[in-house]
């Protein structure tokens, strides 16, 4: 073969993946420029109507009379801080038990069926929960309360914290188990202060998404904390929470009330989104430390 | 020769995974401050073997032992042990190092201790320094013992779980093919370690490499297929074995 003949040979295949290569990677940027987009448009929509009622009374009023200027959601704000500060202990210890039940102890049928429910609950719409909740609790107390709610909104968190849990703690190298075992240390220990400890900034991870997702949930809280206008007097009153008040704000016909809403919103955003980036800068902290 | 009370003496061990038989009807003495090697081509049940001794066996699914291994006198698999107690007398050392994720250098140490509930920081201090004297690891880590176990090298880590093995005093310490994850030089300060180490403990060591159970070992057991084919003096088994098979292993005519 000539070297003219021997250089096409080796080169027209290649020429003609590299125009292939470029297409595709058109294509992908074109993929995540649509996925970007409507985040990116909801993103600015809510910081340009939201940002001009953000104002010092908004975090430290409470919600004003029709008619009447100012006033704000700090009883709203509070109230989601309790509500999900209550329900992060309901689906925190509930579903890190179950997370931990199926990684370290779940083998055959009970495990198979715990894991099946865990994944079937999580899936169930969270108004659906709304109403059992208010069914068990708000009916026999003859109330809404935030303790409802909390409830709730715990049951939310539950399959969502025991399915990561799970996968973290799987992914725990069983050699590490077994260099607790042999050191004499009983299975308890090595598990909770090992196995856990090992894994333990992707838990909060996993824990950090439930939690922002939780946080944000209308549905499940409309027929169980309901909302208030007022400072929360009791675990077994009403509660008021950004989700609802803007759900209630929004639905207004009153222009101030909208504004209220649109700031209430862009307020959710920014915490969700907190946590998001809190939950992401402690998973990369953990790939690193695993290098 | 008149021989001293065995420390570990193994009757009749057999191991099972489900229905495979992985090891059958071995028998073995262990001697106080020696180091027993076991050789033997992959599969042959050394591994399962060894993991037998500290009952780190059982804990597979599907996995048991029976037979009886004696420890100083008493049956480690008699009615009522508690495995968990057994383990710290019984310590041992993995193929892979394998540091706790997450925990420091002297955390890791510190851990069989720590969990244990001894809490006050002097005695774990000393117990930490002293450990990684002995493992030989102290001078190169001493200034960083808040540095994660992880980021030392590999024959660091695998001489920081020595250390961490060490910290619990065990009488009788297993290492599982403990250099074959290593580089050379690695290998050799592991191998220097073993030697100084039978002072204080004795130690029983699976290993792939003959050369290394000729030079660092007083006693040889040489398994096939699940079973104990030759067990002697390492210098008669190198030099002049019983069984042809353990001669045609050691001349690199099979396995």
């Amino acid at each position: 073969m000539k070297s003219g003949t021997l250089h096409r040979y080796l080169s027209q295949g290649y020429r003609r993946r590299k125009i292939f290569d470029f297409f595709m990677r058109c294509l992908l940027g074109l993929a995540v420029a649509v996925a970007v987009l409507p985040l990116g448009s909801v993103l600015s929509y809510v910081i340009k109507k939201g940002g001009p009622a953000l104002s010092y009374n908004f975090f430290t009023q409470l919600p004003k009379p029709v008619g009447e200027l100012g006033g704000g959601m700090a009883n709203a704000l509070v109230g989601t801080l309790i509500l999900v500060a209550m329900a992060s202990t309901i689906g925190i210890l509930w579903g890190g038990m179950i997370g931990i039940y199926l990684s370290e102890f779940g083998k055959g049928k009970l495990a198979h069926l715990i894991r099946f429910s865990a994944d079937l609950l999580g899936s169930v719409p969270s108004i659906v929960i709304g109403l059992f909740v208010y069914t068990i609790i708000v009916m026999p107390m003859k109330r809404f309360s935030a303790l409802a709610g909390a409830v709730a909104l715990g049951i939310l968190m539950i399959p969502t914290v025991a399915r990561s849990t799970e996968e973290l703690l799987r992914l725990v190298p069983q050699h590490i188990r077994e260099a607790g075992l042999a050191l004499g240390l009983p299975r308890w220990k090595v598990i909770l202060f090992l196995v856990i400890r090992g894994a333990m900034s992707g838990i909060i991870t996993g824990i950090l998404l439930a939690v922002a997702r939780v946080a944000g949930e209308t549905a499940p809280l409309l027929f169980t904390a309901l909302g208030n206008q007022y400072w929360q007097s009791g675990l077994d009153q009403p509660i008021a929470s950004l989700p609802v008040q803007i759900y209630t704000y929004a639905i207004s016909p009153f222009d101030e009330w909208h504004n209220l809403a649109w700031a209430g919103a862009l307020l959710l955003v920014a915490v969700v989104f907190t946590m998001n980036l809190l939950s992401r800068f402690l998973l990369r902290g953990q790939s690193l430390a695993r290098e | 020769m008149p021989s001293p009370q065995a420390i570990l003496s193994i009757e009749k061990l057999n191991a099972y995974f489900g229905p495979f038989h992985a090891v059958k009807d071995v028998s073995i003495e262990v001697y106080p401050h020696t180091v027993t090697a076991l050789i033997g081509p992959s599969g042959c049940g050394k591994s399962t073997f060894i993991r037998c001794l500290n009952r780190l066996h059982e804990e597979v699914v599907g996995a048991r032992a029976q037979g009886s291994v004696k420890l100083a006198g008493s049956d480690i698999y008699g009615h009522g042990v508690d495995p968990v107690v057994i383990r710290r007398k019984i310590g041992m050392v993995f193929q892979k190092p394998n540091p706790f994720p997450a925990l420091s250098v002297f955390d890791n140490v510190a851990a069989g201790l720590r969990l244990a509930g001894i809490k006050r920081r002097a005695l774990l201090k000393e117990v930490v320094e002293k450990s990684l004297r002995h493992a030989a690891l102290w001078d190169e880590v001493k200034d960083k013992l808040d540095a994660p176990g992880t980021s030392l090298s590999g024959g660091q880590q695998q001489r920081l779980c020595i250390a961490r093995a060490l910290a619990v005093e065990p009488p009788v310490l297993l290492m599982d093919e403990p250099t074959s994850a290593l580089d050379p030089i690695s290998t050799a300060k592991i191998e220097e370690l073993v030697m100084e180490l039978k002072k204080e403990v004795t130690i029983v060591m699976v290993t792939h490499n003959m050369q290394q159970a000729a030079r660092i070992s007083d006693k040889t057991a040489f398994f096939l297929l699940g079973e104990l084919v030759e067990f002697g003096d390492t210098s008669t088994v190198f030099t002049v074995p019983k069984e042809e098979r353990t001669e045609r292993y050691i001349t690199g005519k099979f396995g």
